[in-house]
């Protein structure tokens, strides 16, 4: 017992490291992790797809495939895993701590690019550098997914306009005789600016006690 | 003859004129329509002088001695000794009340015009203090004209000056709070709730039990000379405490709105403000009640927190009743659209009535109505009764505050006064303080500046006054002290504090409220972020913040909506009724004649031009779309309403209906064109591939409707304004060297009119879009935002 718990924690301290999350946070997410994979090690997309609170969502899909994403792991590496493991699963969350009152101005700017890199990742599937025209339409499709065929045309209209409106905040120069290739990083960044993503994108983990939950697999 | 006489002695407005009139019927011919105006007045009189011989003259009220005719008159009363006619009578008593009332709020008027004239030469002093300022110099204005006597010296003594109590609360108010409520922005107001919960409630109760105790223990230690002070026991001093705690609505609203703070700092004390008044109520209640009695229990407590909870939550609940009705009953009004904004008014205050009854909380009843009838009613009404419930608030609370403070800087020079340094001073200098526990809960941290910025901007007002006008002389003896304490807080929190917050602001750089359009990439990100936060604490099994609101989005979608929304617009998501929004501002601010149009040499650059050409435009739209939508969205800020110009002089509706019936087919257009399967799908632009191998396209379409209406031309191939597109980005694209000036000139190319449609056929117009169907020939006839 003790054995294990010292290798535990000493587990917990690397990935408190690497996270940045305290280890009452990592214990509650580790439970959650072993509801999700039902006590295995890694947990596959079915495992997350089974959710049943998860079915309501029109983004559901995108929102599972960045789990699996390997980009946003931070280790430079592209493309997409079918098994996860508690590490990546933790990964994955740490983009959406909050900020505290210690977290200095550029920590804070650290934090926003992590999270709209991982929000770019999540639009950019074919992983080329930049969100093209159709990547957006299926963004927007997706957001109006719910909603009825009524979504349909106005949902690539709505796509087209934002594009153009990201090509005029970033390009204002730009000449008839160029087009707009698609939204890079850079651009992405600018034009969400606005929104304050560090204090926006982020939820409430605080000591949350999961086991007290009902698990997402016997009800939502 | 009968008729001269009668005619010499014409009287005005008879009460009996109905009667006259029914006697009319009897007596004249069928044939009276064709009498011109005159020959009616004549049968009028004819009638009179008929009238006076039946009965009827009996039945005239006996005090109309202006109106009974003479011949009665001389027939009836034989010892009525008879004076000269008086051809012209003053008779103050009978309009005096309106009249005073409408002098009132022309003054108020008057001085915010003439505010705004000395505002552009000293410009720092915000407009309510100026107004205050304004009433000091009334005021000796008013005394001369109390001297001037007559009439109005004695009602001036009957009707004190100042603030009458009950027309405070009862009509001064209400709009003030009504305003607020309506254009609350409910995602900042809910995202912050915690934290301005917090500052309302425990902040208030905190401040009223130290302002009270602490004024008590200053009282209690004077030394030697035995002052009036020492009468004053714990619970005055505490009912003081919980009148002088409460941070003031009307004077943040005032202040905060011309500092332009950032969002989240400017709802925090706003919102703090509102939702302070079910503490206020409560403590109020509480001690005034058991002053009398002179302690209070442990059980009156307990009384009180459960009396604290029953107030807030009734008070919201009945503002949401009403407000749930006013939706309700906005949803059938499609027929009667020029009674919809009075729905509105009247469910409001009936709301803010209903909750004062039970002597529940008005304000957060009035509040909750405006805020919960909001997205429902705006989906419903017309866009002029929007227009017309927007002005109309803006109107009365302007009008309110500025009479508010009036009633104020009245009440200073011509009040009871009783003053009393240490009371006033140490008041002064308690009041408003202590942020920083809260703090401590906060996720997204307040800074030490953002904390003082608002305690800086706890003001307080004239509720305050108007509460501590309200208390009992026989029961409080230290009334006159407690207001004159007051009236002290009052104006030093408003001058002081509010001309010196926006100095302040500048000093501390604290973040100010960002002039930023809301763009539609934030509107998607936003809702994107949602499902997304959604979706991870679904992941993570933490049924959080997030979990519940998207099940209240999802309730709301199911069943709320459905029931209180008309139509089509019950199904319509909120991404999409934000785009259709900006498009419909689009569509209004067209210009409504058209430049003229160039020759088309253009046409041969058009291949190359034409795919960026119309991204252009259309990027080019949304500019200055989503500059309207701004200064749509900023305009729940009064004082910065300035004429719209794209509210008032709208065409017919009938020309705005067809400009969005237009707007939509080049929509759908468009995206035809765009699904052109020709590009690859990656193709980043339109189709610059596509015509660049077909550019032969040129086809002139035929106009697509005969009404001879203004057109919108979004991207429409058979717009013969297409060139004079083509022209004007040419135009602005040499322009564009500077940089990101060319916002301003992106105003300038706006898609062009027709005159009346018959400027047509241009025959080397372009066509766009290959495979362009064309419009369709059936008209969309329910809009659901347009009448």
């Amino acid at each position: 017992m003790g054995a294990s718990q010292t290798r535990a924690e000493h587990q917990y301290q690397d990935l408190a490291d690497k996270t940045g999350f305290s280890f009452e946070q990592i214990k509650n997410l580790y439970q959650r992790f072993q509801q999700l994979s039902g006590n295995e090690e890694t947990i596959s997309r079915a495992n997350l797809n089974s959710i049943p609170a998860l079915a309501n969502n029109p983004i559901r899909k995108q929102i599972i495939g960045a789990f699996f994403d390997k980009r946003n792991q931070h280790q430079d590496e592209v493309g997409s895993c079918d098994q996860i493991g508690f590490e990546q699963f933790l990964m994955v969350m740490s983009h959406f701590r909050p900020p505290n009152l210690r977290t200095t101005d550029e920590e804070k700017e650290a934090m926003r690019k992590e999270k709209l890199r991982f929000l770019f990742n999540m639009h950019d599937s074919d992983n080329d550098g930049t969100i093209t025209l159709a990547e957006y339409r299926k963004v927007v499709e997706e957001l109006l997914s719910k909603s009825g065929e009524i979504g349909q045309e106005t949902a690539k209209a709505i796509a087209d306009a934002a594009m153009l409106e990201v090509a005029s905040i970033n390009v204002p120069n730009m000449g008839p005789e160029e087009f707009y290739e698609g939204i890079t990083f850079e651009h992405f960044e600018e034009i969400l600016k606005g929104l304050e993503m560090e204090s926006r994108m982020h939820i409430r983990f605080l000591d949350v006690d999961t086991s007290t939950m009902r698990c997402g697999k016997s009800q939502s | 003859m009968q008729c001269d006489s009668s005619v010499a002695s014409l009287q005005v407005i008879s009460p009996s004129f109905v009667q006259q009139h029914a006697c009319e019927e009897r007596f004249t011919q069928p044939g009276r329509e064709e009498f011109t105006g005159a020959g009616l007045l004549l049968l009028i009189v004819l009638v009179l002088l008929q009238g006076s011989v039946l009965p009827l003259g009996a039945t005239s009220s006996p005090d109309t001695t202006h109106n009974v005719d003479n011949r009665q008159v001389k027939e009836e009363k034989y010892n009525y000794t008879k004076k000269a006619f008086p051809v012209l009578t003053l008779d103050y008593h009978h309009i005096q009340a309106p009249f005073e009332i409408s002098l009132w709020i022309l003054l108020a008027s008057l001085m915010k015009l003439g505010e705004y004239h000395v505002n552009v030469t000293h410009a720092l002093v915000p407009p309510d203090t100026s107004s205050v300022r304004h009433c000091a110099r009334e005021l000796p204005v008013d005394h001369r004209g109390s001297s001037r006597g007559g009439a109005h010296q004695t009602s001036w003594r009957r009707s004190p000056p100042v603030l009458d109590s009950r027309l405070f609360f009862l009509c001064l108010l209400p709009p003030i709070i009504l305003d607020a409520g309506y254009f609350l922005p409910i995602r900042p107001f809910m995202e912050n709730l915690g934290t301005i919960l917090m500052f309302a409630v425990v902040g208030t109760l905190w401040n009223a039990f130290f302002i009270g105790g602490l004024l008590y223990a200053v009282c209690q230690i004077q030394p030697a000379n035995p002052s009036i002070l020492h009468k004053i026991e714990l619970l005055p001093c505490l009912l003081f405490g919980s009148i002088i705690s409460a941070v003031d609505p009307v004077a943040v609203l005032a202040v905060f709105e011309e500092i332009h703070i950032n969002e989240l700092l400017h709802i925090l004390v706003f919102g703090e403000s509102l939702l302070n008044d079910a503490v206020t109520v409560v403590l109020y209640h509480l001690f005034e009640e058991y002053s009398g009695a002179g302690t209070v229990t442990v059980l009156d407590c307990f009384l009180g927190i459960i009396s604290f909870l029953v107030v807030a939550i009734g008070g919201v609940l009945v503002g949401v009743i009403y407000g749930l009705l006013a939706a309700f009953t906005s949803r059938f009004t499609s027929h009667v659209r020029v009674i919809e904004p009075l729905f509105v008014f009247v469910y409001a205050y009936m709301a803010y009535l209903s909750a004062e009854v039970f002597h529940l909380s008005g304000i957060m009843a009035l509040i909750a109505c405006g805020a919960t009838m909001r997205p429902y009613v705006e989906a419903n009404i017309s866009h002029k009764s929007h227009t017309t419930v927007k002005y109309f608030l803006k109107m009365w609370s302007s009008v309110s505050e500025t009479l508010i403070f009036i009633f104020l800087g009245v009440a200073t020079v011509d009040g009871p006064h009783h003053w009393n340094w240490t009371f006033v001073t140490v008041t002064v200098l308690l009041c408003g303080w202590l942020t920083y526990v809260i703090n401590k809960f906060r996720i997204v941290k307040l800074t030490t500046k953002d904390q003082f910025i608002i305690a800086y901007g706890g003001l307080r007002g004239a509720i305050a006054f108007s509460l501590g006008f309200l208390l009992d002389k026989k029961l409080f003896p230290m009334r006159d002290m407690f207001l004159t304490a007051i009236i002290t807080v009052v104006f030093f929190t408003v001058f002081v504090q509010g001309m010196t917050i926006q100095p302040l602001v500048e000093l501390l750089a604290v973040k100010k409220k960002q002039e930023a359009k809301r763009t539609i990439n934030e509107e998607i990100h936003t809702q994107f972020l949602d499902h997304l936060l959604t979706g991870i604490e679904d992941i993570c099994g933490h049924y959080g913040h997030h979990h519940w609101k998207d099940k209240l989005n999802r309730f709301n979608k199911k069943y709320v909506k459905k029931c209180l929304i008309a139509g089509e617009r019950s199904k319509e998501p909120q991404l999409i009724a934000f785009y259709h929004k900006m498009e419909f501002k689009q569509a209004i601010e067209m210009p409504k004649k058209p430049p003229p149009a160039k020759p088309a040499e253009k046409a041969e650059k058009a291949p190359s031009q034409l795919p960026k050409g119309r991204e252009e435009e259309i990027r080019k739209i949304l500019r200055s779309n989503l500059q309207r939508t701004r200064l749509r969205l900023r305009s729940y800020n009064r004082h910065t309403l300035v004429a719209d110009p794209f509210e008032d002089g709208f065409g017919d509706l009938l020309i705005k209906k067809q400009k969005m019936i237009e707007l939509e087919k080049k929509i759908k257009d468009m995206n035809n064109y765009l699904t052109v399967p020709a590009a690859p799908p990656d193709s980043p632009t339109m189709c610059r591939a596509r015509l660049s191998s077909d550019p032969q396209s040129y086809r002139a379409k035929p106009e697509s409707d005969s009404v001879p209406t203004i057109q919108v031309d979004l991207a429409s191939p058979q717009s013969p304004d297409s060139v004079n597109v083509m022209d004007e980005f040419r135009r602005a694209g040499q322009q564009r060297g500077g940089g990101r000036g060319e916002e301003d000139q992106g105003l300038m190319m706006r898609p062009h009119k027709t005159g009346e449609g018959a400027d047509g056929k241009d025959p080397q117009k372009l066509t766009r879009c290959l495979s362009d169907p064309g419009p369709s020939a059936d008209e969309e006839e329910d809009q659901p935002f347009l009448p």
